[in-house]
């Protein structure tokens, strides 16, 4: 079977400034990937170029059997693959149910207010905050909006950029659960996390980022224990 | 006499008592972790010391005198300076002209010659571990870099209190630890610090006391080793894995540094 997401030899930047360099990347239906990295290594340009929101300069990004390389992000969002932005990006004066729908804006389709359901699902905690103004949850709830929201598309692939960012450390737990369960209710994930541990425990495969370039990947378990990796982001 | 003593401060926001009768002093030489759920009124207390909230009942003393109601450049200039959570550096200006603009603005007496702030931000930079990036405009920064900026501004203004809000956020553990020096270096040259952090390594690594905030009261106060075994804590903030990978090991050899730091997946925290 060929894979949900196939990025090959992909250069991006800002202006004229390239940041990423001939990243190459797979992932298949259903996989969780972790992509770890220093801060200021390249990742959330890399999750901003394959939503769109970032120039290519060059290479190619093939998504379930469609090439989808420059497409505006609106088409991108529509063919499954879904972005949840770091820092959440909520609109904080909009509820925290309008924020939920706006994930569906593409579509058309009748089971909008179902999904709306299942999501109340995976986070029963917004289940009493439907009517409360976004910007005034906290930090937790507020990321948990944000993954809501983008399970709202629908997506095949839904990229996380930093879900732990600013949360307790019991709300982080609870985070990277339910980050797991909907990777195993059949989403497949693309998980940029500062907390290499945390992301290496829950990932099935990996991919390191170093200074824009791919420079190591494997199998979760492997990349654990890898000295090189330990060493740059583990401080052991 | 304390430094900074809050007594009985609460704040509401609407029908939400974001803090409840808080209470604690800060003594020169201190630093203090303030650590608590996110929605527990973190923030809120530094924005009530800093002067962006004037606090609805208490009152906060600096030396003695009260300063809850003062405006919050006069409370900078007698000596509290703090930190954003969310950095804004002047984004058309280099890293050494933002730095600047604490020395420029934020001093007690008088402002300074512009070149004078220059100097004094460059003295601050190399404390912070930025001086060879003087030159750079901030959009060239990453993340950690912005947060070390952003400690440089309020450094300049020389406070001898600084407040410190979540500096270490969305750095990977490697960064976390250069951070600490950051902040290390800071308390040697004398001043005393409030920190907000949600990163353990940073309230064991550096503070001397914790205080624990949870729905705006105080829940615990102590030395952080203390205060991170108390039951309370772990059922409203750490979570049970954390509490787990707190256990003296069996015959375990030295845990990942990750591990004893940055619990996961804990089940039992359910809010």
């Amino acid at each position: 079977m060929s894979a949900l997401l196939k990025v090959s030899h992909l250069n991006a930047g800002f202006g004229m400034t390239p940041i990423l360099f001939d990243v190459d990347l797979e992932l298949g239906t259903g996989e969780l990937v972790a992509l770890i990295g220093a801060n200021g290594a390249g990742k959330s340009t890399l999750l901003g170029a394959l939503s769109g929101l970032v120039r290519l300069f060059g290479g190619t990004v093939r998504f379930a059997d469609r090439m989808v390389t420059g497409l505006r992000p609106e088409r991108i969002v529509a063919s499954g693959l879904v972005h949840v932005p770091q820092g959440r990006r909520l609109f904080g004066t909009m509820t925290v149910e309008r924020n939920l729908l706006l994930g569906a804006y593409r579509r058309h389709d009748r089971q909008v207010h179902e999904d709306l359901e299942r999501i109340l699902h995976y986070f029963p905690a917004l289940g009493d905050k439907l009517d409360r103004d976004a910007g005034n949850l906290s930090g937790g709830e507020q990321q948990m909006v944000a993954i809501g929201r983008g399970l709202m598309a629908r997506p095949k692939l839904l990229m996380i950029d930093e879900p732990s960012l600013g949360l307790a450390p019991n709300l982080v737990d609870r985070v990277m659960e339910i980050v797991k369960t909907i990777n195993k209710d059949g989403t497949a994930v693309l998980l940029v996390e500062q907390d290499v541990v945390l992301a290496l425990d829950i990932a099935d495969r990996g991919y390191v980022l170093e200074n824009g370039r791919i420079v190591m990947s494997g199998p979760a378990a492997e990349l654990r224990r890898d000295p090189a990796v330990r060493k740059a982001y583990l401080g052991v | 006499m304390s430094l900074l003593a809050v007594r009985d401060v609460s704040k509401r926001f609407g029908g939400v008592n974001a803090l409840a009768a808080v209470t604690f002093t800060v003594d020169q030489g201190d630093v203090l972790g303030i650590i608590g759920p996110n929605g527990a009124g973190k923030t809120t207390l530094l924005n009530c010391i800093s002067g962006l909230y004037r606090p609805d009942t208490g009152d906060i003393a600096w030396e003695a005198e009260t300063i809850s109601g003062m405006a919050p450049y006069r409370i900078a200039r007698l000596g509290i300076g703090r930190t954003f959570q969310i950095v804004r550096p002047f984004p058309s200006m280099t890293v050494r002209e933002n730095t600047a603009m604490g020395a420029l603005f934020g001093r007690p007496h008088g402002r300074l010659q512009p070149g004078a702030a220059l100097a004094e931000a460059d003295e601050v930079l190399d404390l912070v571990g930025l001086g060879e990036k003087r030159h750079y405009p901030v959009l060239r920064l990453t993340v950690p870099d912005r947060k070390r900026l952003e400690v440089a501004r309020a450094l300049a203004m020389q406070p001898r209190l600084l407040l410190l809000d979540e500096v270490m956020a969305g750095l990977n553990h490697v960064e976390v630890e250069q951070a600490l020096e950051m902040v290390r270096r800071v308390r040697e040259s004398g001043v005393t610090i409030v920190l907000i952090e949600h990163v353990m390594k940073v309230i064991v690594g550096i503070c001397n006391r914790a205080l624990v905030l949870n729905f705006g009261r105080t829940l615990v106060e102590g030395p952080p080793a203390e205060v991170l075994k108390d039951r309370r804590v772990i059922e409203a903030y750490l979570g049970e894995r954390y509490a787990r990978s707190q256990e003296p090991p069996s015959d375990a050899p030295p845990k990942v540094v990750g591990n004893q730091h940055h619990p996961r997946m804990g089940e039992s925290n359910e809010e």
